[in-house]
């Protein structure tokens, strides 16, 4: 073992005095202390800890902190080194069950526990899976396979890309569908750029993750993955979709258009809505159950359309009030080629950033409008200051959500710098990003605390 | 027959019998001697939970204690068992997730936030709540540690929506002095509260949220309790103990007791959540007695057999055919079989101390654990006659048990398996296990009793440092032990039994400042007189309950009337109470004041009656020692 696993995170006095007492992680020790003895297993040290306390699991499963300079003598007795292992059973094949491919990014689907940091980690692999949720293999033959293994913030244009031309290549080898694991952060960011850059699918594409790591008994992952092959292996729906919790309850998924889904909660469970639009689908442990008509559907297309571009000289500004000019100009000098502004109301900005637009508009970036609202369309004929902007080429984005905004612009420059081109795919619906009406019920976001509302929620949902 | 006695000892110094309270009436099972329970090799240790003081709960900032029936909103979870951060599944936690059960939580907004339904991360710990449980762990001469560490406590019931229980130890290796020796406390911790269970039938569980979170201790002993009233008397001990502090909820539920019983060749057995401390008696007798019939029928089916060879069949049954066998209530619509169990003829009926027997044991995992209700079996040692058909039909000997079962077909399947299991269980005596009080003063089985591989580290908070100065000032500021109080209470003047009495009331700090601050020497009436002032309603204020006793120590003041002049003073605090009580016809008159009047009476001829006649008029304004010099002095007899 070297130096650093035996003393895994402990340093300064910390570490000096296991060096002294000959002891490491994973010694079954007797600690001498001023305040008396105490006895178990010393663990490894979160790394961002401080270096004047021993961590000691105690016989009776819990761990406790000591003082260094309680410590009068440690006494090793034995070894006990941890060896976290999910159950790994091969995962049962029946020719009878659809094959569905799972792309891991990242995300904790399963995990186990990083002493460095004192975080968990993802562990990923058919067999362990299996191990985990046995459910699986009721559902579909499943494959998998690890392509990166990243906290979603993480996840970049790099990645991007190569999950759509992961995906492309395993689609055209005929699967019934592809699950990709995501961390939730960014995994509506992803499902955006993915729905462009994945058209005319022969079958679906279901992003999913967990809002409650995988290593508490009360995880969302577990359901989230049942749903998802389920979703993948049977579903009609081929797009790219986002399928987690539709209520916080252990009931059902909703399954969320790529271009339409976004994390609206920091810790829900229920995170993931359709803003501006009513979901694709519900679906649950038995199966999809549609709630609209107007999707692609399996087998429509023969094989999928990889358009695997995209350039990161793009940002989104969200703007306030009082915001100057030189936010802009900052961008417009380092090259940036396309912004997306999510702006107040209909779509505004304040008139000091005028200047900065025109400057904009002459070195040729695009700029597209969106709201910050989320919810509505962007409309710049009702008020002067959208009028004055259209003028300095500012372009509305319709109902476009911003971060998709920001992924279809990226997607577009990619591929042409001609900016009348630009503004054409930006206004052409790819996968509902822009969408012709808005149903009534589309704003339709559950208001607790209005009785009726509440009534609703005591009776009929969970 | 037996009752449970009253402890004989000195509490270091002061007889323990005084200082706890007298046993209420309770439910009575026949006790065995100490030598007998000694013989069994009974050892008992306990785990008190109890609800900590503070306006708020532990990880969020949602009210404490604030119960309702009502709710807004429910939830639906499914638990799963997940790996110890050593890499184990823990026992219970499988067998748990066996089950398969819907659990349902109601929310009220008043009682909850997002925290509580596992949909938000953990807030930082509640402060006040960490100095109570280092106060207590002090008290209680624990070893403190230098870094608390919080962890998750995995429990797959249903009863905490995340599946773990955050949990931190304070201290450990502490102790409560117990007559002539000690008991040894094993740790001190400080977690949260679970939820209140409102219902569990067949698949579905449903619990209320209000309670959960809420701040709470945990005390657990070694198994160094001896008999069912040691038990008791250290029960009553340690509650007297953390309400010193002040700082701990009373009422129902504030605190829940776990008792963990074992005999010698059993194992240790949990007995969860028992409210009372005096019924922990029967519950301890009980389940020695159960431990003691397990071992014996452990020996008498190793005398008949072998479990390596022991094999059981099921059959499926035709409920028309049985329909004599079952009890009004048994739901026949549902598929039914019976469990051929070789060699086990009469051991079904094997008596396990009150009025259970083996069968009870098998009826309760069949509920817990394949979800049926009772009545769930019926079996062939209960009118051995009456199943020859089909003892027949499912091929069985003279020699086999049959239990007959019924139930939807997954939860059949279950429940056949699980008879087969518990009954191999009888070859190994006493399974480890999780009892809940039955109302009957006995036990039934709740789950297997989990073990350490059920804790995980929560990577959602750090590690919270208690540095050595704030142990120091906590040290500092420690409260007297009660038997300290009392016997300090004795010293000033007091009967055992009243300084026992004031030194385990509620308010017994309080008290025992008044008390002593006067530093006069009390008298059983003065401070029967104390008690009905200090309970006469109204404000206790500490400061004007000091003048009063001083007034009636020095005689200006006669003790009965305190209570007057305690709210005369309250409503208009005076530092002059002398001229304050003497405005009010409240102080004591001397013997130069009763002189004239004697001499009035007695001019008038009045000598039949005399005393009682003064003191009648007089009242609490004059001693009747005063009076009866005087009459002596006229020569006048009482």
């Amino acid at each position: 073992m070297s130096a650093d696993e035996r003393f895994k995170g402990y340093r300064g006095p910390a570490r000096a005095l296991l060096e002294r007492e000959n002891v490491g992680v994973w010694s079954d020790v007797e600690v001498a202390t001023s305040r008396g003895p105490f006895a178990g297993i010393i663990l490894p040290r979160s790394e961002q800890a401080d270096d004047r306390h021993l961590v000691i699991k105690l016989r009776n499963g819990y761990n406790v902190g000591l003082a260094t300079n309680l410590v009068e003598r440690i006494t090793e007795i034995g070894r006990r080194e941890a060896h976290y292992k999910i159950p790994e059973k091969e995962f049962p094949f029946d020719p009878g069950r659809p094959r569905v491919k799972l792309i891991g990014t990242g995300g904790t689907i399963a995990s186990r526990l990083d002493y460095r940091t004192g975080a968990v980690i993802p562990a990923f692999s058919p067999g362990e899976l299996y191990g985990s949720v046995p459910e699986l293999a009721d559902i579909c033959n499943l494959e998998t396979e690890k392509l990166y293994a990243v906290f979603s913030e993480n996840m970049g244009p790099e990645q991007w890309l190569g999950t759509a031309r992961a995906i492309a290549s395993e689609m055209n080898k005929g699967v019934a569908g592809i699950v990709v694991g995501h961390g939730t952060d960014t995994m509506h960011h992803t499902a955006g750029v993915l729905s462009f850059m994945l058209q005319n699918l022969p079958a679906p594409v279901v992003i999913v993750g967990s809002q409650r790591s995988s290593d508490r008994p009360s995880s969302d992952a577990a359901l989230n993955l049942i749903h998802a092959t389920r979703t993948a292996a049977w579903g009609d729906i081929a797009e790219v979709m986002v399928c987690m919790f539709g209520p916080t309850s252990d009931e059902y998924g909703l399954l969320h258009r790529g271009t339409r889904v976004r994390k609206m909660h920091s810790s829900y469970r229920s995170t993931f809505r359709t803003l501006g639009d009513i979901p694709l689908a519900r679906v649950d442990r038995k199966g999809v159950y549609p709630l609209r008509d107007d999707y692609h559907r399996r087998g429509a297309s023969p094989k999928v359309h990889l358009a695997d571009h995209f350039d990161d000289r793009v940002s989104i500004v969200y703007y306030y009030p009082g915001m100057k000019p030189d936010v802009i100009d900052a961008l417009i000098d380092h090259g940036y080629r396309g912004i997306v502004i999510a702006g107040t109301g209909l779509g505004h900005v304040n008139k000091p950033l005028y200047p900065a637009l025109k400057r904009a508009q002459e070195a040729k970036v695009a700029i597209f409008m969106t709201v910050q609202t989320l919810w509505g369309y962007v409309q710049m004929y009702v008020y002067d200051t959208g009028r004055d902007m259209m003028a300095l080429g500012v372009v509305p984005a319709a109902n476009m959500l911003p971060e998709v905004a920001y992924m279809k612009l990226g997607w577009a420059l990619g591929k042409t710098d001609d900016l009348e081109e630009i503004g054409r795919i930006m206004l052409t619906p790819v996968a509902g990003e822009i969408t012709a009406r808005e149903p009534f019920d589309g704003y339709l976001i559950y208001q607790g605390g209005i009785p009726e509302i509440e009534a609703f929620l005591k009776g009929v949902l969970r | 027959m037996r009752d449970l006695p009253n402890p004989d000892f000195l509490q270091e110094g002061f007889p323990l019998g005084d200082l706890i309270p007298p046993a209420r009436r309770i439910p009575r099972p026949l006790y065995l001697s100490a030598e007998e329970y000694a013989a069994l090799g009974l050892k008992c240790g306990i785990e008190v939970h109890q609800q900590l003081l503070t306006a708020g709960k532990l990880f969020c900032r949602c009210p404490a204690r604030r119960y309702s029936l009502d709710h807004h909103a429910s939830v639906l979870r499914h638990m799963r068992p997940t790996l110890s951060e050593l890499g184990e599944y823990d026992g219970t936690a499988l067998m748990e997730f066996k089950t398969k059960k819907n659990i349902t939580y109601m929310l009220n907004r008043e009682s909850v936030c997002t925290y509580e339904m596992d949909d938000t991360p953990p807030f930082p710990m509640d402060q006040r709540a960490l100095q109570i449980a280092i106060e207590i762990a002090l008290v209680l001469r624990c070893r403190m540690v230098s870094e608390i560490h919080i962890a998750r406590k995995q429990y797959l019931d249903g009863s905490i929506p995340t599946g773990f229980q955050r949990t931190t130890i304070v201290g450990v290796e502490g102790m409560v002095p117990f007559g002539d020796r000690a008991i040894r406390i094993i740790q001190l911790g400080l977690e949260e509260d679970a939820c209140r269970e409102v219902s569990d039938r067949g698949h579905d569980r449903y619990y209320r949220t209000d309670r959960l979170g809420m701040p709470l201790i945990e005390t657990v002993t070694y198994p160094e309790l001896f008999t069912p009233w040691e038990a008791v008397w250290f029960g009553q001990l340690h509650r007297l103990l953390l309400r010193t502090t002040g700082k701990v909820r009373r009422g129902i539920g504030a605190a829940r007791q776990d008792v963990n019983v074992s005999v010698a060749g059993g194992r240790r057995v949990e007995i969860k959540g028992v409210e009372r401390i005096p019924l922990w008696g029967p519950l301890i007798h009980y389940e020695a007695l159960r431990q003691r019939g397990l071992l014996s029928l452990r020996d008498e089916a190793s005398r008949r057999g072998n479990p390596a060879q022991w094999l059981t069949t099921t059959v499926p049954v035709d409920p028309g055919t049985v329909s004599t066998l079952l009890p009004p209530s048994w739901d026949t619509a549902k598929p039914m079989a019976v469990v051929v169990l070789p060699g086990f003829r009469s051991l079904l009926a094997w008596p396990l101390g009150g009025t259970r027997t083996f069968a009870h044991e098998i009826s309760d995992r069949v509920r817990v654990v394949a979800c049926i209700d009772r009545p769930n079996l019926v079996h062939s040692d209960d009118v051995p006659e009456a199943w020859t058909a089909l003892r027949s039909l499912a091929g069985a000997g003279e020699d086999d048990a049959l239990v007959l079962l019924g139930g939807n077909e997954e939860d059949l399947v279950t429940a056949c398996r699980e008879v087969a299991d518990r009954c191999r269980e009888a070859w190994d005596g006493v399974p480890s296990e999780t009892r809940q009080v039955l109302p009957d003063g006995t036990t039934g089985f709740e789950r297997i009793l989990p073990g350490p591989d059920r804790m995980y580290p929560d990577t959602d908070l750090p590690p919270i440092e208690v540095p050595p100065e704030r142990i120091e000032s906590v040290q500092r500021d420690l409260p007297m032990p009660p038997w300290e109080r009392a016997n300090r209470l004795r010293a000033a003047g007091l009967s055992t039994r009243s300084a026992g009495y004031l030194a385990r009331r509620r308010d017994a700090t309080a008290v025992f400042r008044v008390l002593t601050n006067s530093g006069r020497d009390l008298s059983e009436a003065l401070v029967q007189a104390f008690v009905a002032m200090w309970d006469s309603g109204g404000n206790r204020d500490e400061r004007v309950a000091c003048q009063v006793i001083e007034a009636a120590c020095d005689g200006v003041i006669h003790p009965k009337a305190m209570p007057a002049l305690f709210h005369l003073l309250r409503a208009k605090p005076h530092d002059d109470y002398e001229a304050l009580a003497r405005e009010h016809g409240l102080s004591l008159l001397s013997a130069d004041d009763i002189g004239p009047m004697i001499a009035e009476e007695l001019s008038e001829g009045k000598k039949e009656g005399l005393f009682v006649r003064i003191m009648k008029r007089l009242g609490p304004r004059v001693q009747a020692h005063t009076v009866l010099d005087l009459l002596e002095d006229q020569g006048v007899a009482p």
